[in-house]
């Protein structure tokens, strides 16, 4: 397969991008300056890359409470991104969200929520709007393992492939659910098979292979503009980090819920990694990936340093605001 | 130290109902998520499925709806089912089983059936978590016929109220706050029933009626003994049940003092301090000297910065603020 060296470069600098954001907020997690819960999508960068980088700006997708990735990778300002996750006026959400409550509508970013399973249903809606209007836009539902579990995620792919509906639906299996492994939660590891049922292409990838998860989900972007959807993609990968926060979740820790041999064979398989592998030995030099991370690194320290001029919104008048339109 | 003033926390109090429970009576079970783990319930299910094994403490997928429906389902078959909700907000999935099922078999079926399963819902609000995961929805399982809805204050009623929850034959919404898990209080070591329905009176005054619930009759308390260093006399009760509330209690205490103030979580239009309010304004109408008023959350979503958070939630200061204010009317 043959990519143009733009494509390969925008691909590589969205995954440093989410990675550094990530890891920006370990240590104020650590020390308190973030209060709310964040879920970090370190090692989980790939899927929300791949995906997107298959999608126009015009095509919408939904998230979940794990959606800085798929925020940034759609298009959304990292600076948006990081105000909201410390509560700012200046976030994506005007404070009133913090990380787990994301949107970015210009950027087809629809709204990223914390109810297990709550936005397929309303990804859906979209596809629906968007078959309604004929307009070949396609949207795509992120969620987890864990979301297999909710009744909706099935009623909404029976659903779409009744109607045929222009949806992707992208399942990023990283194995644990909160505290339980998938084989506690499932009477099948794999998700696609359960969506394959409904007669819709459903597909699994190695999630932690960016350019995978991109030829998929381009085939399937095909698809739905064709009016050949939905599709199911179910991107296997791991997190880096635990459930919320930057706690590993280690056996024999408070935690105490995954292997350490399992963490540390997927740290080899580190998807911003692999790429970089990629990238190399497809002659890509070492210094153009360099530049990359250092306009990264300078974009997230921006960022985190916009901070100093922004606050968190604060009184009864600013409370009310957003009740209504 | 003897055991009638053994001091427990809240949520070691809902843990000793539970094992005393299903010690007792082979028919209960407990099913949610997070309950073989203390990341979601604290310690309220703690070392229980040591004790009791995985076949009766079911930890389970992400799938409330279904999980509700269960429970209500083995409680109509003859089991004593206690379905545990780790955040409220997220039971919103399971209001089929519980609203049109649950709450309206005995009525639909002539009293052919009744549904002896208790729905614990935990508030977990606050830290910035926003809207999904802050939620107080009392009201909500009140407005339903056929349910009964109780919100302990403290540990003793914590473990009392879930004991009658788990032995009323009826369908019981028991509501707990993660606020309170670690307060203690003394808690008997026997199996003990607060009754459903019965408020508690907390401490007696002849200038006002305080009512409040849950987290916030530890703030009324605060503020009612700040106030009677100031020589303002409140008289204060735990509503302790929210459906059926205890009408007696209310109205007894609303005859000798003449005014009142409804004190509730949750939001103030349409909510328990609505209702409250409405049925003391007709049944005492004679002996209010004031209009009833209500302190409770504004009508807007829960944000997630902190500083609108404290905007949002109130404390034993605002009650104190509005105690003056309505003794002075
Ligand atoms: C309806 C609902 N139930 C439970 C929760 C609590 N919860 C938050 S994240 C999560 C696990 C989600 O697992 P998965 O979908 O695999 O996503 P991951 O966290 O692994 O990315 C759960 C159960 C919730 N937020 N919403
Ligand atoms: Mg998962």
């Amino acid at each position: 397969m043959e990519y143009a060296e733009d494509t390969l470069l925008n691909i590589y600098e969205k995954l440093v991008l989410i990675r550094y954001c990530e890891e920006s907020f370990v240590d104020p997690i650590l020390n308190g300056e973030i209060i709310g819960p964040v879920h970090l999508y370190s090692g989980e960068e790939a899927v929300a890359v791949g995906v997107c980088a298959a999608l126009k700006k015009s095509d919408v997708v939904f998230g979940t409470h794990r959606s800085h990735g798929h925020f940034i990778a759609k298009g959304g300002s990292v600076r948006k991104l990081v105000s909201e996750v410390y509560c700012r006026d200046s976030g994506c959400s005007k404070g009133r969200g913090g990380s787990q409550h994301l949107i970015d509508v210009s950027a087809g970013m629809l709204g990223a929520t914390p109810i297990v399973g709550g936005t397929i249903s309303l990804a859906l809606g979209a596809a629906l709007a968007a078959s309604l209007r004929k307009d070949k836009s396609v949207a795509v539902a992120f969620f987890g393992d864990g979301a297999s579990g909710e009744g909706v995620l099935w009623e909404c792919v029976n659903f779409a492939s009744v109607k045929k509906l222009p949806i992707i639906f992208v399942c990023e299996n990283n194995l644990y659910s909160t505290h339980m492994s998938i084989d506690e939660i499932r009477a099948n590891r794999n998700v696609y098979e359960t969506a394959k049922s409904f007669d819709i292409f459903s597909k699994q990838i190695d999630g932690n292979n960016v350019l995978d998860v991109f030829e998929t989900a381009k085939l399937a972007v095909d698809l739905c503009r064709n009016s050949e959807g939905p599709c199911f993609i179910e991107a296997k990968t791991y997190r880096l980090r635990g459930h919320v926060g930057p706690d590993d979740n280690i056996q024999g820790t408070h935690t105490d819920i995954r292997p350490e041999a399992e963490l540390e064979s997927w740290k080899k398989r580190d998807p911003v990694k692999l790429f970089e592998e990629y990238l190399l030995t497809a002659g890509i030099g070492r210094e153009a990936l360099d530049e990359i991370k250092n306009r990264a690194g300078l974009e997230v320290k921006a960022a985190v340093e916009s901070l100093r001029e922004t606050q968190k919104p604060a009184g009864k008048e600013e409370l009310l605001k957003y009740v209504f339109r | 130290m003897s055991s009638d003033n053994r001091k427990i926390t809240y949520a070691r109090a809902i843990n000793e109902a539970l094992k005393q429970k299903m010690r007792s009576d082979d028919t209960v079970f407990v099913i949610g998520q997070g309950v073989k783990s203390p990341w979601y319930v604290g310690h309220t299910c703690a070392d229980l499925i040591e004790e009791f094994g995985a076949e009766r403490i079911i930890d389970t997928p992400v799938s409330e709806n279904a999980m509700t429906g269960v429970a209500v389902g083995a409680s109509i078959a003859g089991m004593k089912a206690v379905a545990v909700h780790p955040r409220m907000d997220f039971m919103l999935y399971g209001l089929d089983p519980i609203i049109n099922q649950a709450a309206n078999w005995h009525y639909m079926f002539g009293g052919g059936a009744s549904v002896p399963v208790v729905i614990w819902a935990i508030i977990n609000r606050g830290g910035e978590q926003g809207s999904q995961h802050s939620q107080a929805l009392q009201a909500l399982f009140a407005h339903i016929p056929g349910l009964k809805v109780v919100m302990p204050a403290d540990a003793y009623s914590a473990k009392g109220l879930l004991v009658a929850a788990i032995e009323d034959p009826n369908p019981v919404v028991f509501i707990d706050d993660r606020w309170l898990y670690n307060n203690s209080g003394e808690v008997p070591e026997e199996l003990y029933k607060v009754p459903i329905g019965q408020a508690r009176l907390v401490k007696e005054g002849k200038d006002m009626t305080a009512v409040a619930s849950s987290f916030l009759l530890g703030e009324a308390e605060k503020a009612v003994n700040q106030l009677a260093d100031e020589g303002i006399e409140v008289e204060l009760i735990d509503l302790r049940t929210i459906k059926p509330f205890d009408k007696e209690a209310i109205s007894k205490s609303v005859k000798k003092t003449g005014k009142l103030l409804v004190i509730d979580g949750g939001w103030k239009s349409f909510g328990v301090s609505a209702e409250i309010a409405a049925w003391i304004s007709s049944e005492c109408f004679n002996e209010l000297k004031a209009p009833v008023f209500r302190l409770a959350l504004p009508d807007c979503p829960a944000p997630a910065s902190c500083d609108l958070e404290k905007e949002f939630y109130f404390d034993s200061f605002t009650i104190i603020s509005e105690i003056r204010r309505i003794v002075q009317q």
